[in-house]
């Protein structure tokens, strides 16, 4: 689950991961992004959907991409934790989440 | 373990785990919903998914699926599935919650589903206080069909079926489902939420899951209304679909709390006895979900229905004279309250008890409160084939429209009593022998008029020689409940049987 | 065994819950209302559950949750209501959903009448509402076969996982005869396939739709099967007298019992008349016909309605023995010198068959 990146001054709060085969390139989350950090990809996938594209930087990890989109699994948040919340984090990986972001 | 400078990157939002990984149910396309790109419908499955995730309940949630967009709730949903008739689920979520009052039961609807065809049920399952959560997906059209005008569609909005745009003229104007039903008592929250944008999104999400966990703390009826946006019907891109539920659309059906009875109903919940057996039925709008109904041994059934044999009269049988032909055909005939129909019932009920096969068979609706009322009773040593006296070999008339009714269906050899002194020339008939008094009047001097079914049905026990008197005597205390009452149509039945002896004499 | 005197419509309520029925949803309609009364007053008491619905929509489609939730449920209602039952009772029959639906049947059309009528054949037995589909149809004609059915409807109901109808006319609902009941309750379980809430039966779906034809139509044959197992081993009827029966009288409910009262009295008078009473209208006992038309000459179907039992009576028969008809309609009960005048007139008629009117007029079209 987790995305293996080596603890760096300069990492982004947040990260994204967008599944080009679940997603249907309505935009939602390109107008929902606050940092706007999505765009549409030129590239249509598989089934001939132009699909959201992650910029690779500027996350904040704060969600709303996440609840704006109407796929259940098209988009997955990450945020960058401290070691030592890691553990309380993946226990409670799922816990409030979406709510609690949404309204930052 | 890591290191306490170390960072990473963990799941914030995925998936909830209250949702299939694959949609196997789905024909195709399994990775993906069935929904159109920027369907609200997503946005409203994702939010119930997790907020059944965060309460922990998804072994526990049962899913009632609408007719419309909606209808494939069972295909993402990890949780068990109930697809229903279009605008029932809130009837069959009822049903659900009270067979399995422990289950998290969520009737997921739309605008055409639950404002048009289901309104009804919308109105009651609100109006009795159902302990389940209604997500109701409101786009002001019906989608699946293509785009027809729904109760919620906008005025001067055009669909498929107001191709000029909603004329309130002739066409009404949009329906506030979440307005209407906070008009009731019973409901525990009601808001209105919309998608329009960030802000709305991050309320709607808040709004389902408190609309779940209303149910889990048991505090009664709570129905979340969505605004939602349907780029496909609307013909707008995603985003201006979206745009339009905040800037069109929430103009029409204003976002908020409607109706929140839950702080008092959390106080009062907090209150009730640890025993939900002391306690009474939960008074209208708080339901309790703990079983408040005693659930009996199944041995115990027979006797709280009131048939185990032990409790049963042994009856008299044995005190039946055991030479005599036994076939009474009685039509009893009168003005309702004249207890036409408890005539009846004390001859079927003592020939019952005296061994016999009897039958019962009243007539039935509105005539009993006024007008005439009558009964068909039979009596025999056989078993009955047919309940219906048509040809009765004793009528008992107790007014003369009733005679007049019967008369000429008397068989011959056959009885009439009449509750009249004058027996009325033309219905005299030969062959046919007749006990005319003023029963009533006779009653009356026993202390009640009312009593004059009771001194003629003696009369015609008298007439029959057949039953025993026990038998009678026991059927009447069976049937009758009230002592005083007993007292005085023990007396009416014997003076009943004394007016036919003196009949003879006089004769 | 002792006896108690009670309503037809009492007796199905009683007979129901000992059955394992606990949960009654329905709508008041006369002559059936005491039905609802009944589970009123006694659901409550052993653990089940009563709920006066808005409409007898809802009460169909709250039977539809009870059932899905693995619960043994019932309602009641007469014609009108029946009619608007007839999308939740295709809805169940296609999820596959037991029930048990009690119809105490009315004049009609429209709102007719509350006296007894047999009009609901149709709506009932033929399956009221869409696609292919069918009730199994049960026809007490006494309070006992009334307390006697209803247990047997609740095991057939969950052995097809079907609804099953009880279809009495508003004599047998109102009259009050000696009934005796088992003396044990029906222990039930909770059904693998329903959706109750817990962790084992979270998998389970409880739907009609299929979107896919092929599917569909695997459904259907399924369905179809199923209800060809039911034709092959659930037919029932009374036989009274047929063992030489020349005239064979048909009826079903009430009319049953008539012409039980005039086969007596025409075999007194040297008459070969006996009686054959469907006890099931679905599967119909086709059988049981036909292995009467043997040695009958004629059969003739008296019914409270202008001739819907006689459409399965000729379609048993074939052909192969002609059928006459006595009908009563709108209340009235087709008397006992009615069907007795038309067994003299079967029996005048002697050995020979004589073309029945409408197959002289038949004949006469072409």
């Amino acid at each position: 689950m987790t995305e293996a990146n080596k603890p760096d001054q300069k990492q982004d709060r947040g990260q994204l991961r967008i599944d080009e085969e679940e997603c249907k390139g309505c935009g939602l989350c390109i107008e929902a992004c606050p940092p706007k950090v999505i765009s549409m990809n030129e590239r249509l996938n598989h089934y001939g959907y132009r699909t959201a594209l992650y910029a690779g930087a500027g996350c904040t990890g704060c969600g709303i991409c996440f609840i704006a989109c109407p796929e259940p699994g098209a988009i997955t948040v990450y945020r960058l934790v401290r070691a030592r919340e890691v553990e309380a984090r993946v226990a409670n990986a799922a816990e409030g989440g979406a709510s609690e972001c949404a309204s930052n | 373990m890591p290191t306490e400078t170390a960072a990473e990157y963990v799941v914030a939002q995925a998936r909830a785990r209250s949702f299939y990984e694959r949609y196997e149910r789905k024909e195709d396309l399994q990775h993906q919903t069935h929904f159109c790109p920027g369907c609200g419908h997503g946005v409203v499955h994702k939010m119930i998914a997790k907020a059944i995730d965060d309460l922990g309940v998804q072994d526990r949630t049962i899913m009632v699926g609408p007719v419309g967009c909606g209808v494939f709730t069972y295909y993402y949903f990890d949780v068990g599935n109930v697809q229903a008739a279009h605008g029932r689920a809130p009837a069959v979520a009822t049903a659900m919650k009270r067979s399995r009052p422990e289950s998290i039961v969520i009737s997921y609807q739309g605008d055409g589903d639950l404002s048009a065809i289901g309104s009804a049920e919308i109105l009651h399952a609100a109006n009795r206080g159902e302990n389940i959560t209604v997500i109701f997906v409101n786009n002001a059209i019906y989608s699946m069909t293509g785009g027809q005008a729904a109760p919620t569609t906008l005025l001067g909005m055009k669909s498929t079926t107001t191709p000029n745009g909603r004329n309130a003229a002739t066409d009404g104007y949009p329906l506030h489902v979440s307005e209407l039903l906070s008009t009731l008592q019973a409901p525990a929250y009601i808001e209105r939420v919309g998608l329009g944008d960030n802000k709305q999104i991050a309320q709607t999400a808040r709004a389902i899951k408190r609309g779940l966990e209303n149910q889990v703390r048991g505090l009664g009826f709570s129905l979340i209304e969505v605004l939602s946006p349907c780029p496909t019907i609307w013909k707008l891109t995603p985003v201006e679909a979206q745009h339009w539920v905040r800037d069109v659309m929430e103009k029409e059906f204003r976002l908020g709390v409607f109706c929140d009875r839950t702080k008092e109903r959390t106080e009062k919940a907090d209150l009730r006895p640890a025993d939900p057996g002391s306690s009474s039925h939960p008074s209208v709008g708080t339901p309790d979900l703990r079983p408040v109904t005693p659930n009996p041994a199944l041995e115990e059934l027979p006797r709280i229905l009131g048939v185990a044999e032990e409790d049963l009269p042994e009856g008299n049988a044995a005190a039946l004279a055991d030479n005599k032909a036994i076939d009474l055909e009685v039509r009893i005939a009168g003005f309702g309250g004249q207890g036409v129909l408890l005539f009846g019932e004390v001859l079927a009920e003592a020939g019952l008890d005296a061994g016999l096969e009897v039958s019962w068979l009243p007539s039935y609706g509105p005539e009993m409160r006024s007008g005439t009322s009558n009964c068909h009773v039979r009596l025999s040593r056989q078993s009955i084939d047919s309940p219906l006296v048509t040809a009765p070999n004793v009528l008992v008339a107790m007014n003369e429209p009733s005679l007049r009714k019967f008369d000429k269906s008397v068989r011959a050899d056959g009885w009439v009593i009449y509750n009249g002194q004058e027996f009325p020339a033309d219905c005299v008939r030969d062959g046919v022998h007749v006990l005319a008094l003023p029963f009533t009047e006779l009653a009356d001097e026993l202390g009640d008029k009312r009593a004059a079914n009771m001194v003629m049905l003696g009369a015609l026990l008298e007439i029959a020689g057949a039953l025993p008197q026990a038998s009678i005597d026991d059927a009447l205390r069976r049937l009758v409940k009230n002592p005083r009452w007993v007292e005085l149509d023990e007396r009416a039945l014997a003076r009943g049987r004394e007016l036919y002896r003196e009949s003879l004499v006089e004769v | 065994m002792r006896k108690q005197l009670m309503k037809g419509n009492e007796a199905i309520v009683k007979s129901a819950i000992l059955a394992g029925c606990r949960a009654f949803y329905g709508y008041p309609i006369t002559p059936a209302s005491e039905i609802a009364e009944a589970a009123a007053e006694f659901m409550p008491r052993t653990g089940g559950v009563y709920v006066q619905a808005e409409s007898e929509v809802a009460a169909i489609n709250m039977l539809y949750g009870a059932a899905s939730a693995g619960v043994r449920a019932m309602t009641a209602s007469s014609g009108p209501g029946i009619s608007l039952m007839q999308e939740g009772i295709s809805y169940m029959a296609g999820a596959e959903l037991p029930c048990v639906i009690a119809d105490i049947t009315r004049g009609g059309p429209g709102l007719g009448n509350i006296g007894a009528e047999q009009g609901d054949y149709h709506q009932v037995v033929k399956g009221g509402g869409h696609g292919n589909y069918r009730t199994i149809v049960l026809a007490p004609h006494s309070v006992q076969e009334m307390a006697d059915l209803t247990a047997l409807a609740f095991e057939l109901a969950d052995r097809y996982r079907n609804p099953v109808v009880i279809l009495a006319d508003g004599f047998i609902g109102q009259m009050m005869e000696p009934v005796e009941f088992p003396q044990t309750a029906t222990a039930t379980h909770l059904p693998e396939w329903a959706v109750a809430g817990t962790a084992a039966s979270r998998g389970n779906l409880i739907t009609s739709l299929e979107l896919d034809f092929d599917k569909l139509e695997k459904h259907v044959r399924a369905l179809e099967a199923k209800y060809k197992v039911a034709e092959r081993h659930e037919a029932r009827a009374e036989e009274w007298m047929t063992a030489d029966a020349e005239i064979v009288l048909v009826g079903y409910g009430i009319v049953g019992r008539i012409l039980k009262a005039v086969t007596a009295e025409a075999r007194a008078a040297g008459i070969k008349v006996g009686v054959l009473r469907p006890i099931t209208l679905y599967p119909f006992p086709v059988v049981q016909f036909q292995r009467l038309a043997f040695n009958a000459r004629v059969f003739a179907v008296v019914e409270m309605s202008t001739g819907q039992l006689i459409e399965d009576v000729k379609l048993a028969l074939n052909g192969s023995r002609p059928v006459e008809f006595l009908s009563r309609v709108g209340g009235n009960v087709p008397s006992h010198d009615e069907v007795l005048a038309l067994v003299h007139e079967l029996a005048r008629r002697g050995g020979v068959t004589q073309p029945t009117q409408e197959e002289e007029r038949v004949a006469n079209a072409y």
